[in-house]
């Protein structure tokens, strides 16, 4: 027993020596799930390209980053949903937000016989959600539909369990565009006191409990419906037409009012105005601390955060993230300068 | 009337004891189904990347989960190392030395510390070790899981000391060794069988366990050097990708289940072999 | 061996007093106490230390809420109003469920593997259930929704509604809308994961039951059941109580897979097909995104809430013990 203890403990002793190299800059940081995907790319490529630069990224929600931002266990963070006034004035530091890609929520049902792309008003995403909305065959959403055999059956409701910047998203939507929603249930939050329905863990929990639960809706994020091939419907928007989530539609949705975003990046672009619009987009943000004692570590966020604007976005599309109108671009290249 | 009373017990003893091998073949079948499914998810993704290479962004494969292998080995060791001996000398205090109202206590509270969340857990370990020093380490995960192996540690331990018959300890007395040395000599070795099945127990619960280590490992996409820095683990790997859109993570997912129950069956033999060589002297 | 280290059977110890105390410090006896004495202590400590932290940290959440965080239905992150009692009640059916179907199942299983099985085959099944304990709750948690959902919102579910649902006072647990998601599925998947406990440390302790005491019942005629049931499992009860509360412990805290399967609506239903959640699961879902003083101490009392349901459980438990011990077992 003793030597197998031995030799455990050597190895380890070797791996971690063998393992250890000088001149490394390791940067922590932890946030959202939702842009997980593309953030693990971006860091991986930085890391090719720059292989003195470490940045390990663990996505444990959008809370969970800014609070260990705050804590100081994190180099910088990232949040789906922007950090409030309130968060910002209890910081011990000053934060900077900087958008990095954009994303959409769509609505996802289980219909059998229902082979096309549903229209959803706002009205009705807000009274299905509300539970003022039971049945599928409803006025509201039967007007929307024309020609579509809706059946009679209970809607069955499925929202996420767990807190979450999806949620956060489609909550901000339903606020704007539902006032018995705002009232009832409250602003945008990642996690809310839903007034029915069932919780899924994850996008892939919602995902999967609608695909078994027949007569069931769920919100998921669009890179989910689009790599799993789940049928979504069409939102209206605040122009009236129903659009079907797009790359194009969300980057309009960023566009529609981009000389309007504050210079702190801190915008909600749900339920944005124009035709071409889906209007349950959402940007997501790195939280980066404004002041970084660590000159190597400033020098590779600063050097990140360029890359990011430039190169980054070219992987965007091809995970299914929306990229940046290049107009917030302009204005964050020139936001980094105020990293000190 | 005796014959209709013997046909009585005859049958329920029959009746009683096929219902306990359907009970087992019902568990079994499960354990089978689930082993069934791990393997064969699990078994079609393992490749040799797997088990060599640092995780890859999604969309290139070849990425593997070498790192997250080590750092689960790492902090079970950790968590062996801190845990197993409070477990063990613990048990063995409760066993032969306690007082009636203060093994009372301890008994007790063994029993609410193992009913306590490992998410409130690894919060608890987070206040502890990460947020003095505000960085999170392997250290800190291997706290909050050496933590966790404790209560069940305590509790076999002192469950098949106790089950040593007196007359061992008796005789060990008899021939003139002090009460420690009874202990140690052949009270714990006699015992060693089920104190071993114990540990292996608490460690295996342990080694799948996620959420303790998601504020105190924290996870890390590279190696990690030493022990103070965030750690990958094969729990939280596979919690993070198995929510995740993509069906290649879903297929690693599998694999690092299958993994990591693999690790834990080779130390279990390990560990079962070096205590049958050890007792064969 | 030196003359030095071994006490002759004449020469007697002393008994009290310092010359004794010291006699015993040099035999190791009094080291070994201490020793063991700390680190039995060391678990004390912990856990105090644990509850502090607990009990600090929902400072906020207690002096706003003060008791009626017990009774209040209501868990509303957006308008800071929460209140525990839907996940008691979630924890403590989901657990009974568990326990329920866990028990006789382990109990009956650790019979046979321990009494009829050949020996070989025992312990080959027997590793391989203690490798169970080892698959993360995660997976369990997959497998519930790729199998045990299904199932239940297919299969079970209609079945249950339709024969025990119609019957009176306990069909009330069987009836409403079935989404194959709910307390019972979660209860299902709970007993597939504590049952390894059940078995693993019950056939160990059945195991240790000497030879001669099922013996002793067969030379008086016992059949082979009458003597397992009323001689050797009373004789090991201790251990397979112990491992009932370990299952039991599991239960009450175990989060990722009851958080997949339980369909995590805030609400308190008769029926055990409705969906509900439990205090580990609420905690392990929302705590990492939970940003809001008042709404992560509130989580934090939640988790001081599962204690003391921990706490009085493991009392009663025990009061169960102290009951039945009076009818006979291993003596102490």
């Amino acid at each position: 027993m003793k030597k197998a203890l031995l030799v455990v403990w050597l190895m380890t002793l070797a791996a971690a020596l063998a393992a250890a190299q000088g001149g490394t800059v390791l940067l922590n940081a932890a946030g959202a799930t939702f842009p997980y995907p593309i953030y693990s790319k971006w860091f991986d490529v930085y890391h090719t390209a720059h292989p003195n630069i470490q940045i390990n990224y663990q996505s444990i929600g959008s809370g969970g980053g800014i609070r260990q931002l705050q804590a100081g266990t994190v180099d910088f963070g990232a949040s789906d949903g922007p950090m409030t006034d309130e968060q910002l004035a209890q910081s011990k530091f000053k934060i900077l937000h900087f958008p990095t890609v954009l994303g959409a929520v769509v609505p996802t049902y289980n219909l059998a016989g229902v082979t096309g792309d549903l229209n959803f008003t706002q009205k009705a995403l807000a009274g299905i959600y509300l539970g003022s909305i039971t049945q599928w065959n409803d006025p509201e959403i039967a007007q929307a539909n024309p020609g579509v055999n809706l059946p009679k059956d209970g809607i069955v409701v499925i929202h996420r369990s767990d807190g979450s910047g999806t949620s956060y998203i489609w909550t901000d939507f339903l606020a704007k565009v539902s006032d018995e929603w705002k009232n009832k249930v409250g602003k945008a939050a990642t996690s809310v006191n839903w007034p029915t329905g069932l919780g899924g863990k994850g996008n892939e929990g919602v995902t999967g409990l609608v695909k078994q639960t027949p007569n069931s809706i769920g919100y998921i994020e669009l890179i989910y419906a689009v790599q799993n091939n789940i049928p979504y419907g069409k939102v209206q928007n605040a122009a009236g037409k129903f659009v079907k989530a797009d790359l194009a539609g969300v980057t309009a949705a960023a566009a529609a009012d981009a000389k309007g975003i504050p210079d702190d990046f801190r915008v909600s672009i749900t339920n944005a105005p124009g035709p071409k619009v889906y209007p349950i987009s959402s940007f997501t943000w790195l939280l980066i601390p404004a002041q970084i004692q660590d000159a190597a570590k400033r020098d590779a966020i600063k050097g990140f955060l360029k890359w990011m604007l430039t190169d980054g976005q070219k992987f965007n599309e091809g995970l299914t993230y929306a990229q940046l109108p290049k107009e917030v671009i302009a204005r964050e290249t020139k936001a980094i300068s105020l990293i000190q | 009337m005796i014959a209709l009373r013997m046909f009585w017990r005859k049958s329920l003893n029959y009746v009683m004891l096929t219902l306990t091998g359907v009970a087992a073949f019902a568990v079994v079948s499960v354990l089978f189904l689930i082993l069934g499914y791990l393997l064969w998810n699990g078994g079609t993704s393992l490749s040799w990347n797997f088990f060599t290479q640092l995780p890859k962004p999604v969309g290139e494969t070849g990425g593997g989960m070498a790192n997250a292998i080590v750092g689960s080995l790492k902090l079970l060791f950790l968590a062996a190392v801190m845990g197993l001996p409070v477990g063990l000398l613990a048990g063995v205090y409760l066993a032969e030395f306690g007082g009636k109202t203060f093994s009372f206590v301890v008994r007790y509270t063994t029993d609410l510390l193992n009913g306590v969340p490992s998410i409130v857990i690894g919060i608890f370990a987070y206040s502890l070790v990460v947020l003095p020093v505000k960085h999170f380490s392997a250290l800190a995960g291997g706290v909050a899981l050496g933590i966790m192996v404790i209560p069940i540690t305590v509790r076999s331990t002192e469950e098949f000391l106790r089950a040593v018959p007196g007359n061992m300890r008796e005789a060990a007395m008899a021939l003139g060794a002090s009460r420690w040395k009874t202990i140690a000599t052949v009270v714990l070795p006699a015992a060693s069988g089920g104190i071993l099945t114990g540990m292996l127990l608490a460690l295996a619960r342990v080694a799948g366990e996620t959420a303790p280590l998601l504020f105190t490992a924290f996870g890390n996409r590279f190696w990690s050097q030493g022990w103070g820095q965030p750690i990958a683990s094969l729990p939280v790997m596979i919690y993070t990708y198995a929510v995740a859109p993509y069906d290649d993570w879903h297929r690693q997912a599998w694999a690092a289940g299958l993994v990591l129950l693999g690790l834990v069956l080779l130390s279990n033999l390990g560990a079962r072999f070096i205590l049958a060589r050890s007792k064969a002297v | 061996m030196s003359a030095a280290a071994t006490t002759l059977a004449h020469e007697v110890p002393p008994q009290a007093g310092p010359r004794a105390f010291l006699h015993r410090l040099r035999q190791g006896d009094e080291i070994a106490h201490l020793l063991t004495l700390t680190f039995a202590a060391v678990i004390l400590l912990l856990t105090s230390l644990l509850v502090y932290e607990l009990w600090v940290n929902s400072h906020l959440s207690r002096t706003q809420f003060g008791w009626a965080f017990f009774w209040t239905k209501v868990w509303d992150p957006n308008f800071d109003n929460f209140g525990a009692a839907p996940f008691i009640y979630g924890t403590l059916v989901t657990s009974a469920v568990a326990l329920v179907l866990a028990v006789p199942l382990g109990l009956a299983s650790a019979i046979f593997l321990s009494e009829l099985a050949p020996r070989k085959i025992s312990d080959i099944i027997s590793f391989l259930i203690d490798l169970l304990a080892a698959v993360p709750s995660v997976i369990y948690g997959l497998l519930g929704i790729f199998i045990v959902v299904p199932l239940m919102r297919t299969t079970v579910g209609p079945l249950l509604i339709n024969t025990v649902g119609n019957l009176p006072y306990i069909g009330v647990l069987f009836r409403g809308p079935n989404y194959g998601v709910g307390f019972l599925t979660a209860g299902i998947v709970l007993a597939i994961m504590v049952v390894p406990f059940i078995i693993s440390v019950s056939r160990e302790v059945l195991l240790t039951v000497p030879r001669e005491q099922r013996e002793a019942a067969m030379a008086l005629g016992a059949t082979r059941w009458e003597s397992t049931w009323q001689v050797v499992v009373p004789w090991a009860r201790t251990g397979i109580m112990g491992s009932v509360f370990l299952a039991l412990a599991r239960a009450l805290g175990e989060t990722m897979a009851v958080t997949m399967v339980i369909g995590n609506a805030a609400a308190i239903k008769a029926s055990l097909l409705a969906p509900g959640d439990t205090i580990a699961s609420t905690i392990a879902n929302q705590f990492t995104e939970a940003t809001g003083d008042l709404y992560l101490s509130s989580l934090i009392e939640l988790g001081l809430v599962l204690f003391l349901i921990t706490f009085i459980l493991n009392g009663l438990a025990r009061i169960l013990i102290v009951a039945t011990e009076r009818g006979g077992g291993r003596p102490a």
